[in-house]
Parts: C-alpha cells; sequence; structure tokens
C-alpha cells in the first residue's frame, strides 16, 4: 500500500498547495540554470551574461577546436571500455554477494561498498600514488616506462564504477522472486539453463541501469581524471574546468550546452528503454 | 560419502544434512569463483593504493617537493592541528552541515508531495528530478556561475526591481547552494523511497484514534521515515565535505574547503605526505558517518 492510496491521509487545503509550491520551486531551481545556459550558448555577445542575439558562432568555433574533440574522443574511449569491463566485474560481484555464501564474503561486502565511501579526492590521492609508485617498480623490473594516459584513466574509472554497478544489480538481485529459479530447477533446468533463461533476463534491467550509471559517473568525472590524466590525455570535463577555471569564454557555454544534451538524451532513453520492459 | 549423492526417497535425516552440506560446499566454491575477478581488481586498484597513501602518510617531504620515505614520522598528522588546517576543516564541516539541513528542509516536504500523487505522475515528476541529476556535475555547477555572476540573469532581475546587483559569486552563499543544488537528489531519492513505504493504513489509524494531522505525522509519519532521513543525510553530508569541483567553480579564495586543500597539496605545494595524511583523515571521518549510519539501522545506500 502506498501513500496515493489513502484517501483520509492524503494532504488536502493549504497543506495541499504549500507542498504544491515547494514542489515547484525545487523544480525551477533544478531547471533554470541549465536554461540559462542552454540560452546564452546562442548569446553573440562575448560577455556571457548579457544578451546581446542569437548566434551560432560558439557551435562552430567549438567543431574547429581540435582540443575539443580530441578531448571529446578521449572522454568516449574512457568510457565505453571503463563501462563494459566494470558492468561485467560489478554484475559477478552482485551476483557472488546476493546468491551465494561464501568464505570470505563480508570481507568481499565491505571492499565492494568502500569505493562508494571513500570520496574522490582521497580516490584520485590513492590512485595517482599507486600508478607512481608502480611505474616506478615496473621501471625497475623490465626498463618499460609506463606513463599516465588514457590506460591509467581507464583502470581507475573501473576500480570506482564496479561499485556502483554491484550495488545497482544488487537491488535488482535482492527484489526478484528466487521461485522462479527454483521452478527451473525442478525442471531440470542446468544451473547455465537456469541462469540463462531465468536469472539474466529477470535481472538484465539492472544491469542495463547500473552500466548506464556507469557511463555517466565515467563522462562526468573531473577530480579523479585529473589527477592520472598524463599531458595530452584530458578528457572532455577536466578540458572543461580548465577553461572555466582560466574564465569565462562563451565556447565553454557551447561545450557545456552539448555535454548537457547528450546525458539528458541518455537518461532519457534509458528511462524509454526500462518502460519498454514492462512494469518493475 | 558417496551413498549420501544419491538422492534415497527414506534418507535419514543425517544423510540429508550432509547432501545439502555437500551442495553448500559446492555452491560457496562457485560463489567465491564469481566473486574472485571484481575481488582482485579491487585489492589491486583499491586496497593496496589504500595502503600507499597510508604509508605515504608517514613519509616526510624533501627539500625540492620529493618524498622521502625512509624517515617515517607522524610529522604530517600533528601539522593536522595547525590554525590554518583546524579553520579549513571547520568550514568544510559546517558547509556540509548548513548544504544538509537544508536538503532536508526543502526535500522532505517535496519527496512526501510526490510519494502522495498518484503512481503515473509519481514517475514522471521522479524522472523530472533524475534528468539534471544525471547530467554532468561539473556543467550543473558551472551553469550557476552563469546564473550568479554580477552581470548574470539573477543579478539583471534584482537590479530591474530595484534591489541592486546581486554579488553572491565567490561567496560562502553560493558555495553552499551549488551544493545543495549538486547532492539535493541524494535526499530526494531516499525520502521518497522510505515515504512510499509507509504503510498509510497506520496513519489513517492515528487520525481514527482522534489525532490531528500534524500530530499524526509528528508521531506516525515521520519516525516511520527516518530510515530515509538518516540515509539522505549522510549521503548529502558525505559528498559536500569532500567537495572539491563546486567551491573551486563558485567560491572564493576566503571558501576554501578540504578537498581543494587536498588537491593543492599534490598539485601546486607538492607535499604528497602532508596531503595523503589529510586525505586518509577525511576518509575516516566519513567512514565514521557511514559507520554511523549502519548503527542506526541505515540500508538504502
Amino acid at each position: 500500500m502506498s501513500v496515493a492510496d489513502g484517501s483520509t491521509v492524503r494532504p488536502r487545503g493549504a497543506a495541499r498547495r504549500l507542498l504544491a509550491a515547494n514542489a515547484w520551486l525545487v523544480y525551477l531551481f533544478f531547471y533554470a540554470p541549465i536554461v540559462v545556459l542552454i540560452v546564452l550558448s546562442f548569446n553573440s555577445n562575448r560577455l556571457a551574461g548579457i544578451w546581446q542575439g542569437f548566434t551560432l558562432d560558439w557551435y562552430a568555433e567549438m567543431l574547429d577546436n581540435t582540443a575539443v574533440l580530441r578531448s571529446i574522443r578521449n572522454s568516449v574511449i574512457v568510457a565505453l571500455f571503463s563501462t563494459v569491463v566494470s558492468t561485467a566485474l560489478g554484475t559477478a560481484a552482485a551476483l557472488a554477494i546476493e546468491r551465494f555464501r561464501f568464505r570470505g564474503r563480508q570481507a568481499f561486502d565491505a571492499l565492494l561498498y568502500l569505493p562508494v565511501i571513500v570520496p574522490d579526492v582521497t580516490m584520485a590521492v590513492m590512485l595517482l600514488l599507486f600508478f607512481v609508485r608502480t611505474a616506478d617498480a615496473l621501471f625497475v623490473v623490465s626498463g618499460a616506462q609506463v606513463r599516465l594516459g588514457l590506460t591509467t584513466i581507464t583502470l581507475s574509472h573501473i576500480a570506482f564504477n564496479i561499485s556502483f554497478v554491484a550495488i545497482v544489480v544488487r537491488a535488482r538481485l535482492a527484489g526478484m522472486d528466487p521461485v522462479l529459479e527454483e521452478a527451473a530447477a525442478d525442471l531440470y533446468a542446468d544451473r547455465w539453463q537456469t541462469f540463462r533463461r531465468v536469472t539474466l533476463p529477470q535481472m538484465m534491467p539492472g544491469v542495463l541501469a547500473g552500466a548506464l550509471l556507469a557511463l555517466t559517473l565515467s563522462l562526468d568525472d573531473v577530480v579523479i581524471t585529473s589527477f592520472v590524466s598524463g599531458p595530452g590525455s584530458t578528457t572532455l570535463p577536466v578540458y572543461v574546468f580548465g577553461l572555466v577555471r582560466r574564465g569565462v569564454t562563451p565556447l565553454i557555454n557551447a561545450v557545456s550546452t552539448v555535454m548537457l544534451v547528450a546525458s539528458m538524451v541518455l537518461v532519457f532513453g534509458s528511462v524509454v528503454l526500462q518502460r519498454r520492459r514492462g512494469p518493475t | 560419502m558417496a551413498q549420501t549423492l544419491v538422492p534415497d526417497p527414506e534418507a535419514s535425516p543425517e544423510a540429508d544434512a550432509g547432501l545439502e552440506h555437500a551442495a553448500a560446499a559446492e555452491r560457496s566454491r562457485r560463489g567465491a569463483w564469481i566473486a574472485l575477478p571484481p575481488a582482485l581488481y579491487l585489492v589491486l586498484l583499491f586496497a593496496l593504493p589504500l595502503v600507499i597513501v597510508l604509508v605515504y602518510s608517514f613519509a616526510t617531504r624533501g627539500s625540492t617537493g620529493q618524498t622521502i620515505l625512509a624517515d617515517w614520522n607522524i610529522a604530517s598528522y600533528t601539522r593536522l592541528l595547525n590554525p590554518l588546517v583546524r579553520e579549513i576543516a571547520l568550514r568544510s564541516v559546517g558547509y556540509a552541515l548548513l548544504t544538509t539541513a537544508l536538503c532536508l528542509a526543502v526535500a522532505y516536504p517535496f519527496a512526501y508531495y510526490i510519494a502522495t500523487r498518484s503512481l503515473r505522475v509519481r514517475n514522471i515528476l521522479l524522472v523530472l528530478v533524475m534528468i539534471p541529476f544525471w547530467s554532468n556535475f561539473l556543467v550543473r555547477t558551472y551553469a550557476w556561475r552563469l546564473l550568479l555572476s554580477s552581470s548574470g540573469p539573477l543579478s539583471q532581475l534584482t537590479e530591474a526591481i530595484g534591489l541592486g546587483q546581486t554579488r553572491l559569486l565567490f561567496t560562502p552563499v553560493a558555495v553552499v547552494l551549488g551544493l545543495v543544488y549538486g547532492y539535493m537528489p541524494f535526499m530526494i531519492l531516499p525520502l521518497y523511497a522510505a515515504i512510499e513505504r509507509i504503510d498509510l493504513g497506520l496513519v489513517e489509524a492515528a487520525r481514527d484514534l482522534y489525532a490531528s494531522g500534524p500530530r499524526a505525522f509528528w508521531r506516525v509519519t515521520w519516525p516511520l521515515s527516518r530510515p530515509g532521513v538518516i540515509a539522505g543525510s549522510i549521503l548529502v553530508f558525505i559528498p559536500s565535505l569532500g567537495a572539491y569541483v563546486t567551491p573551486e567553480i563558485l567560491g572564493g579564495s576566503k571558501t576554501t574547503m578540504l578537498g581543494s586543500y587536498i588537491v593543492r597539496q599534490f598539485l601546486s605545494a607538492r607535499d604528497w605526505p602532508f596531503g595523503s595524511a589529510l586525505s586518509f583523515v577525511v576518509m575516516a571521518l566519513m567512514l565514521a558517518a557511514t559507520l554511523i549510519y549502519f548503527r542506526t539501522g541505515g540500508r538504502t545506500l
């Protein structure tokens, strides 16, 4: 039973109007900066704040800017690799925790939660020191030079994404009725068949949601990436962060609008995708 | 053991237990194998780096910014007690607490409002929360910079109605506003989940027993929603405390928070031992907050 079903307890009158007003203000708060950003990205005035007229110049400038294009490419490469690997590893972690009892399970559970709690600044520091030490060790052992770059960024993104994927998939697994899996086993399905035909299709929305979260977090990250990236290997957010700190130019508005619209399309797509899979 | 593997309709309880035991051992082995790849990854790229940070925090900074590992000491930790660090730490905790309180004050009625809509409307309202939440954090924070700048829309509005220019950018107000904006959904979602789950029969029962609306809320709804309140508060408090991007973009030199201070130790001061000690302590604070959360019975993380 949910709140909406209760007839006598639904807020009415002044209370209801106050609640509704608060809700509209929250939505205004959420969307006003986004709208301002998008509108100003079409502003022909060099001074970002004052509207002068419509232009697409900043978008054209963005498409001519090789640094922007390279960082977009870097972002996409890192996001795709880290999403695929972290989704596979995170799903395995969720399955192991939710469906099995094994020695060291509690320790594994704690290890899985920690990266979510650790602040990204600490995570950034940890990974930087780790890569620097590993590079030193590898140089001493084999003479190979390891540099900070797309590989270290991708490895870092996987490290923080595994936990988020695992949490999302776990929630889905915990909500699934084990009766169906038992029924499949009773009907002589072997373990693999049960997993392939019953467990996997049921947990798929969770896996997709986890993958999408990983993709978003990877495309979003500034702090960790800026610590573990080398020259020429910055991602789009790190590049934009640098621009923002050096001063406001309308180019940032155009790049930001593109990032914003891209992620909104991703979220909206995921919502539509999950709807089509029926009510959950 | 061989005979216990053959199912026997008249098997003794002991044989049955033996069979289950064998099955459990088998399940245990498979579970451990499935857990192995993610566990190895996290040990290598999370646990080991954590140990390295701990080791560095006891090292010494050399005169040219290099780190000397040989000479172990606690100088980096004693430096945490100096007035500048204390000021930054207190400011961070203050901003994080204020952010949490503001989020709770706004998000509770908001979540309650959503939870009392029909299922269809509820889903739409929730998606409208998720869309900005899932879009790039840096970009959303940067948007506030445009909105708050002295030539920006908000300032033009206040000027038009005769209040003069707003000079909020690069002040503590802008930082807290940015943090509230960035982490509000972390408060809304657990609150919504908790309130939506409440069995309204209990509230109705309270009303039937002549409790007034506010009294029924205070004695029934609020205590039942407490897991959501605690979960949301911790989920907002933790990232606010370690925030880096928001104070960098919206704050000025007087709003430095722990996150920025740590980054500065690594990227400009090149004092890795001190930076390591700081980040280790911040992490310990957050772990403590999380443990309190689990102790109080929190489940949704």
